[in-house]
């Protein structure tokens, strides 16, 4: 038989239906009703997606299956997000699911969130090149959230405790039920127009799922993104996931732990002051060679002091920053201490560096004095 | 009741710890003369001292903000 050079191979042929069906559609929502479902050993899905005319087949790998709560049940009616391909080892039809949603109430919650989700992707807004780094030391802080909640009194009580030289300035707002998407988008708008603050929280406590769906509204998350200060998101409990989370500079579990993440604490800054001070004591003394061995013990004590844990840090403190005005070089020579330096300036230290018949000066408590060594 | 418009100025304890942190690496490096070292010692001290003070600064204030009729911000004492 002639070689027909016409014809394709079978591969060629499913190759090429394979790559009409990827381009023609793309990524898709379908709508329909599980049927034929079957889960493997190696997590991934198959199943078949009908309504009253038609059916396809589907398969949903691990990476994806792992996101979905429960295993769902032949009869139920869910959205799909999948693009269609073709099975090439057997040239049949076949969906890519990534995103399976139940129907029923909540899954039109979660669908409605997913859409929003999606569109915020579109703009760039969850893009983490986004993320803007938070202030070292803020002073004024805009707290979005229900000025009653339990969220509030928990950013109060946890900022005056770890970091009480910042401002809270609250920003009402209601946090669930229907206006709240409204009320949280004008407090946000607020925020802009307050110029003293240099970084902004939103966030409300734990409640029921449905209590937290203003913080996935789109316009809020828009809200969030257009702050003109970097933002915290902090809604519900360690396991809520919020699509201001995404958007906002940064997600915190909670809004206890948004503040822990907002200011530093003053014990860890204590702490640094203090090693800083013993550091400052120590270099002084090894560069001039003015300070005494009893300022050299003192200087120990400070680093004895540092090793210690102490349960008074402003106490600490305090002292140290007292030793290190004993030790600065002005009270030394208060004390009758003087500082002889040759007439090119530079400290004499040794015999050897004032023959007799030099001139040099003297610097004393108050000023200099010329003199002659003999 | 009080009305603000000033921006944040940057905040001076990053500023006062940065400095001080560049001073001790300076006091501890073996070139500096002892004018030098002496000066940085006071500039440590003072600056020892302000960053001290900004951590004393009074009890975190509470406010709250209300927009009026007219879209006038407002800041008031919140009361807890």
């Amino acid at each position: 038989m002639a070689e027909q050079p016409t014809a394709l191979t079978v591969t060629q042929l499913v190759a090429q239906l394979r790559r009409a069906v990827e381009s023609s559609l793309g990524q898709v929502w379908i709508k329909g009703e599980i049927t034929s479902f079957k889960a493997y050993g190696s997590g991934h899905w198959y199943f078949t997606l009908r309504d009253a005319e038609s059916a396809i087949r589907c398969v949903m790998w691990k990476t994806y299956t792992t996101r979905v709560g429960s295993l769902p049940a032949d009869g139920t009616g869910v959205y799909a997000l999948g693009n269609p391909t073709v099975w090439e080892e057997r040239g049949e039809l076949r969906l890519q699911i990534q995103v399976l949603l139940p129907t029923s109430g909540i899954g039109l919650q979660q669908l409605a969130r997913e859409r929003v989700r999606a569109a915020l992707e579109k703009d760039g807004l969850l893009d983490p090149a986004r993320k803007r780094l938070l202030p070292e030391f803020p002073r004024a802080i805009a707290v979005v959230t229900s000025p009653d909640g339990a969220a509030l009194r928990d950013i109060i009580t946890v900022t005056r405790r770890r970091w009480p030289s910042v401002r809270l300035l609250v920003v009402p707002a209601k946090v669930q039920g229907e206006e709240a998407p409204a009320a949280l988008v004008r407090a946000l708008g607020i925020v802009n127009r307050l110029p003293q603050a240099d970084l902004c929280i939103i966030g409300r406590g734990g409640g029921a799922r449905e209590d937290l769906i203003a913080f996935d509204d789109e316009a809020v998350c828009r809200a969030v993104a257009a702050l003109r200060v970097p933002s915290i998101s902090a809604v519900g409990h360690e396991t809520d996931i919020s699509l201001t989370d995404l958007v906002a500079d940064l997600r915190a579990a909670t809004p206890s732990a948004a503040v822990e993440r907002a200011v530093p604490d003053q014990e860890d800054c204590r702490r640094h002051l203090g090693s800083l001070a013993a550091r400052l004591a120590h270099g002084l003394e090894r560069r001039t060679g003015l300070v005494s061995a009893r300022l050299a013990r003192s200087g120990d004590r400070i680093q004895v002091a540092m090793a210690r844990r102490i349960e008074a840090p402003r106490a600490r403190l305090d002292r140290v920053a007292g030793q290190l005005e004993a030790l600065s070089p002005l009270r030394v020579l208060a004390r009758g201490y003087s500082v002889a330096r040759t007439a090119d300036g530079r400290v004499a230290r040794r015999r050897s560096d004032l023959p007799a018949g030099t001139s040099f000066h003297l610097r004393v408590s108050d000023g200099d004095v010329a003199a002659r060594a003999e | 009741m009080s009305h603000e418009s000033k921006p944040p100025a940057p905040d001076s304890l990053s500023t006062d710890l940065r400095r001080l942190e560049e001073i001790v690496r300076q006091l501890e490096s073996d070139d500096t003369d002892l004018d030098r070292a002496l000066g940085l010692f006071e500039e440590g001290v003072a600056r020892l001292r302000a960053a001290r003070d900004r951590l004393a600064e009074a009890e975190a204030r509470v406010q709250k903000v209300l927009e009026d009729a007219s879209g006038q911000l407002t800041v008031t004492d919140f009361e807890e």
